[in-house]
């Protein structure tokens, strides 16, 4: 027993228990070094992923702002409708992957199972519409035009219908007050895409999932204000989704209402009458076709004169803006886009171009003035005008002799032009001009009257036109001269010849290239936009104006009015004087002129109307019909495509157009009562103290009434029917009944022809 | 061996005053080791603010009472210190004449769990359950019942002065009393508690100075029975899941992995001073599972911050400290043994249940000594403190 100590251990014991203590401090070292780690070290990024753990957003979408006439009538607004969604993410947790619960609620909503499932599927190159191209992980609508029953059926039986909410939801409407359309102006929504999500996250009005977003028209333009912002609040939860606090809450600002110059009235009108026209153009005869008038297409702009505001904007073919609303259908979209449809989501007013015609000829006035010639010489106004072995006729071969430059732009003498731009072509080196020599008058003045480049308005993919200089010509030459010099052959077909020239020369501006030009033939292109702010211009003395549509963006509170003021564009190249006597020269276009035939007993002394018809060839169609007019207060264009002559194919729907606005009576007096708009309208709609803005009420439909105005006030023993032909001026050279026969030159050198 | 007895608590004049005799200069009072009595009161205070902030908004499960927990947990704190007191009162010594009877119970006990009157939770058949919101956990009294019957078949002969070491014989006696209940607490399946049997065993047999071929050829057997419980599919498959997200806790971040992952969070977003008590966001949003438990190291860390987990660490460090400095400065084998199987114990279910918050550990069902919520757990180291202070007061005094 001597050998074991004291303590009762060995030595073996003590060294052992040194162990256990040394092991049980590591231990503990370990651990505090690991929570040093975790903590301190890695502390920040623990940190953000527990804030990411416990926060949920919940989103609620801001009300949609609405788009306002000019006296505070919607245009579109919202309404509570109750939509019909199913979610991909549940309906993929199926065995199915939903097939059956998509099935019985196309049932239940009585809609082809087919179309609900192709709702439902995902958008991607191979998918067409219609397709899903929000997130995957939000609701997709199904309908939102779910009766309450339909609705009820669905929530009663919700185990029925995993994966399919009905909630009663704001969306977008059309109201078309009046019947008016404006549907490419206002243009339409979709789902916002994930791209969009991306490139907007780090700007001052980021996408959220569920937001729609302006695709065209004044729904893009002014999308941001439109679209306020949606309300976030973040809420702590627990592991559960309980919500254990509010961590931070932003209240939902609905978007600001737009209020435009559109008026729903002049704008009902203006559709009204394009319609009406392109509809009595296919009833008229075209000699040089052999068929009736196409009229496929159209377009009217009304703009205020002094400030480039757009009144009404009408476009056709049209559609029902209200299809876009809770996802459109495969056919609708078909229809709309498809190969066969006549495109009618096109704003055919700055979308559509094509040669202006002779409504061209004030810019070559403007040019032949500011290239010296005297606005009252004398300029032989022959029946053709010959050029080596080229002959240009004049309009049926009229021949007025020597006349002023303003006499020509009334009884629209093309050979005046012709002359004076040969003149010219000549005076600066014919077809191989030397460097810095070509002073271009012609093509400089239509850079000048703002052609060749967007007038800037407030709409989204406006296009340019065409002003066809040397510049654009040798452009031109470089992108095709393969073709042309492939195709062309010397002494083929039409097409082939002109392809052989085109190859040869089609770089250099030749003497026909600006005959033609000078009328607004050929390769020139213009939008009725471009041209209603020329003619405006030159109604206000010569300023042109951006055109604009938004005219205020009013907060939804109605405390903030932002309003969007007229910007000058820049000045027309002309001098007051030569302004006046081309004034004078137009209104002569009304009076005596080519238009004259449609203003017979118009009240021209109170309000002086001013007019220029153009009708310009284009290669292989009927031949487009070009109105130019205006008042003191308005500049009115009308285009239709295929449809004859400028005056005949739109005189008179200008003229009642005209009748609305100003209260113009059949037998030429002036109801002020009935005019609709006497004087552009200058005040924003009143805007009430709780933010709402005050709409005066809308008759049915403006355009009828004021056709049963004019129907009375005939029947009543009114003097003149508008259609008759009283021209003032017996010098008119007017044919004698409808649509005038289609001016048509002779024309040997052809070139490309592009489409209205 | 009459030695031992001389060292008898009751050395005392009967004409003392109580309170005086509580505090002369060599009573009991004055003799117990006070930093560990402290440091384990210490966490008990501590685990019991973290129990409350983890527990006072779960009205699923505190019956809408906020304080249900809390209550609860002080009283068996209080009746841990009581049971300290009683075993002090009571010696190691005389415990250990009372193996047999404790051994019989505890096997009893356990084997009771696995008849119809235990209850499973989380996997394991481990609890009976009493009347009126009481259960006990059998197993936690294991712990106790081996560390006495190791010691005293270990030292029993060294002790009586016979070896200078425990002989191959008196190992196999040892291990053949550990192995039954060992078998039994593996069927329930309890591996966590099954590890801190083995890590006791090991405690004991390494400070017993029994052989070392022993103790290697128990770790060789352990490491072969890991394998063995791997390659036989002896584990269940939520224990194998455990250990797989262990590996990676990415692996599933809402299934298997959850667990570590958020415990890392809510550990990790403390920082250096934490986000306050019943402020933590992981806490009071229930992130962390079983997290007035076994996760309950993750409410100090999320709420305490580096300091206040840090603090729990050094607390526990304290009492493994003192409680190595009983088990070297004991006379006999038979205290050394029982204080190096207890400093096994509480170091080895420390570091797996903090091991495994931090994810340096796989996750297992053991409770954090005097911190963790929890009757027999708290019962049973207020025990172990028990008779580590009565192996002090009991030792000789070394001036």
């Amino acid at each position: 027993m001597t050998n074991i100590p004291e303590t009762g251990r060995t030595p073996r014991v003590q060294t052992r228990l040194v162990v256990i203590q040394i092991l049980v401090l590591s231990l503990l070292g370990t651990l505090g070094g690991r929570l040093w780690y975790l903590q301190i070290r890695e502390g920040a990024q623990y940190q953000k992923e527990a804030s990411g753990n416990h926060v949920q957003q919940v989103v609620q979408p801001a009300v949609r702002g609405s788009i306002l006439d000019a006296r505070g009538v919607p245009l579109a607004d919202n309404e509570t409708r109750l939509v019909v969604s199913a979610s991909r993410t549940d309906l993929l947790k199926q065995k199915d992957d939903g097939k059956a619960v998509l099935t019985k609620l196309a049932g239940v909503l009585g809609m082809d199972p087919q179309e609900v499932m192709q709702k439902v599927r995902l958008c991607d190159a191979k998918t067409p519409q219609p397709c899903w191209n929000g997130s995957p992980y939000q609701p997709i609508p199904i309908t939102d035009e779910a009766t309450a029953k339909q609705a009820l059926q669905i929530r009663e039986r919700a185990e029925d219908f995993p994966g399919i909410t009905a909630e009663p939801e704001a969306v977008r409407r059309y109201a078309a007050p009046g019947k008016s359309n404006t549907a490419q102006v206002l243009g339409y929504l979709s789902p916002v895409t994930d791209e969009e999500i991306q490139k907007a996250k780090d700007t001052s009005s980021p996408y959220l999932r569920s937001d729609m977003v302006g695709r065209s028209g004044l729904e893009r333009q002014y999308d941001a204000q439109l679209r306020g912002k949606a309300g976030v609040t973040r809420y702590e939860v627990d592991n559960l989704g309980r919500v254990i606090g509010k961590a931070k809450s932003d209240a939902a600002e609905p978007g600001s209402n737009l209020v435009t110059s559109i008026d729903a009235r002049v704008q009902r009108v203006a559709e009204y009458e394009l319609d009406k026209a392109m509809k009595a153009a296919r009833q008229q005869y075209d000699k040089i076709t052999g068929t009736n008038y196409k009229a496929d297409s159209g377009a009217v702009v009304v703009m205020e004169a002094k400030t480039g505001r757009v009144v009404a904007m009408a476009s056709a073919p049209t559609y029902d803006p209200n299809v876009w609303v809770g996802g459109i259908s495969a056919k609708d979209y078909a229809a709309l886009t498809g190969k066969n449809s006549d495109y009618p989501l096109l704003n055919r007013a700055i979308q559509g171009q094509s040669a202006p015609g002779s409504t061209f000829k004030v810019v070559s006035t403007a040019a032949a003035v500011e290239a010296g010639y005297d606005f009252n010489g004398n300029y032989p106004c022959t029946s053709s005008y010959s050029v080596g072995g080229q002959v240009f006729k004049n309009f049926e071969g009229e021949n007025f002799g020597p006349i002023s430059l303003g006499r020509a732009l009334e009884v629209s003498c093309d050979t005046v032009f012709y002359g004076l731009a040969d003149n010219e072509w000549k005076k600066d080196g014919g077809i191989n001009p030397k460097k810095g020599q070509p002073k271009d008058y012609f093509f400089k003045a239509a850079h000048q009257f703002g052609l060749g480049q967007e007038t800037g308005l407030d709409l989204p993919n406006e296009v340019t036109g065409r002003v066809p200089d040397r510049a654009w010509k040798q452009r031109y030459w470089e992108a095709n001269k393969d073709a042309w010099c492939r195709t062309g052959k010397k002494n083929g077909s039409y097409v082939e010849k002109i392809a052989y020239e085109n190859c040869l020369e089609g770089n250099k501006m030749r003497e026909g290239d600006a005959i033609n030009y000078s009328i607004g033939q050929g390769d020139t292109l213009v939008t009725p936009i471009q041209e209603a702010v020329i003619y405006g211009a030159i109604s206000n003395g010569g300023t042109m104006y951006t055109p604009t549509i938004g005219k205020a963006v009013v907060s939804a509170d109605g405390k903030q009015v932002t309003e969007i003021k007229p910007k000058v564009r820049g000045k027309l190249p002309i001098t007051k004087a030569t302004r006046d006597m081309m004034d004078q020269a137009l209104a002569g276009v009304a009076t005596r002129g080519t238009a004259a035939w449609k203003f017979a007993g118009w009240p021209q002394d109170k309000i002086p109307l001013h007019a220029k018809t153009g009708t310009a060839e284009v290669y292989g169609k009927q031949t487009t019909s070009w109105l130019a007019t205006y008042s003191k207060d308005y500049s009115v264009i009308m285009t239709i495509s295929q449809a004859g002559t400028g005056s005949g194919a739109s005189g008179e729907a200008v003229r009642n157009i005209y009748s609305a606005l100003y209260g113009v009576q059949a037998n030429g007096s002036i109801d002020n009562k009935r005019a609709l708009l006497p004087t552009p309208q200058k005040s924003l709609p009143k805007i009430q103290a709780d933010g709402t803005i005050a709409a005066p009420k809308i008759s049915g439909d403006p355009a009828k009434d004021q056709e049963a105005i004019a129907k009375q006030v005939a029947e009543q023993g009114g003097t003149t029917a508008p259609d008759d032909d009283q021209g003032t001026a017996a010098t008119t050279n007017t044919p004698p009944t409808g649509n005038r026969d289609t001016r048509r030159r002779q024309r040997r050198r052809g070139s490309r022809r592009t489409t209205a | 061996m009459t030695g031992a007895n001389s060292f008898s608590v009751s050395g005392y004049g009967p004409d003392r005053a109580g309170w005086t005799r509580l505090f002369a200069r060599d009573s009991v009072t004055r003799r117990l080791d006070w930093p560990m009595l402290l440091s384990a009161l210490a966490l008990s205070g501590i685990g019991s603010a973290l129990i409350f902030s983890a527990t006072r908004n779960r009205t699923e499960i505190n019956q809408g009472d906020p304080y249900y927990f809390l209550i609860r947990n002080l009283m068996n704190t209080g009746i841990g210190l009581a049971l300290m007191i009683g075993t002090v009162w009571l010696g190691h010594r005389a415990l250990r004449n009372a193996v047999p009877v404790l051994y019989g119970a505890s096997v009893l006990g356990i084997l009771l769990v696995l008849t119809p009157l235990g209850a499973t939770i989380n996997g394991s058949r481990n609890w009976i359950v009493l009347g009126g919101g009481f259960s006990i956990q059998p197993s936690e009294f294991v712990k106790i019942t081996i560390i006495l019957g190791m010691a005293m078949i270990l030292s029993a002969r060294v002790d009586a002065g016979d070896k200078p070491h425990p002989d191959h014989r008196t190992v196999l006696q040892a291990l053949g009393l550990s192995a039954v209940p060992i078998l039994i607490v593996l069927l329930m399946p309890d591996l966590g508690t099954v590890l801190v049997l083995v890590t006791i065993i090991l405690g004991a047999l390494l400070a017993s100075g029994a052989s070392n071929r022993w103790v290697f050829g128990l770790l060789g057997a352990g490491v072969v029975g890991c394998v063995a419980i791997w390659q036989l599919h002896i584990l269940d498959e939520y224990q194998i899941n455990r250990f797989a997200a262990f590996a990676n806790p990415s692996l599933d971040p809402s299934g298997v992995g959850y667990n570590t992952n958020q415990a890392r969070i809510a550990i990790g977003s403390g920082g250096l001073t934490g986000a306050g008590l019943f402020h933590g966001s992981q806490t009071t949003g229930q992130f962390v599972p079983e997290q007035q438990t076994d996760f309950v190291f993750t409410v100090a860390g999320e709420e305490l911050g580096f300091v206040g987990a840090g603090l729990i660490i050094v607390l526990l460090g304290v009492i493994l400290w003192r409680a190595c400095r009983i088990a070297r400065e004991t006379s006999e084998l038979y205290g050394t043994v029982v204080a190096a199987s207890i400093v096994a114990w509480f170091a080895f279910q420390a570091f797996e249940n903090i091991g495994m918050t931090l994810g340096i550990m796989p996750v297992t069902g053991l409770p954090l000594p005097f911190v963790s919520y929890g009757g027999s757990s708290m019962f049973v180291v207020w025990v172990a403190v028990g008779l580590l202070q009565s192996i002090r007061v009991q030792r000789p005094m070394s001036a």
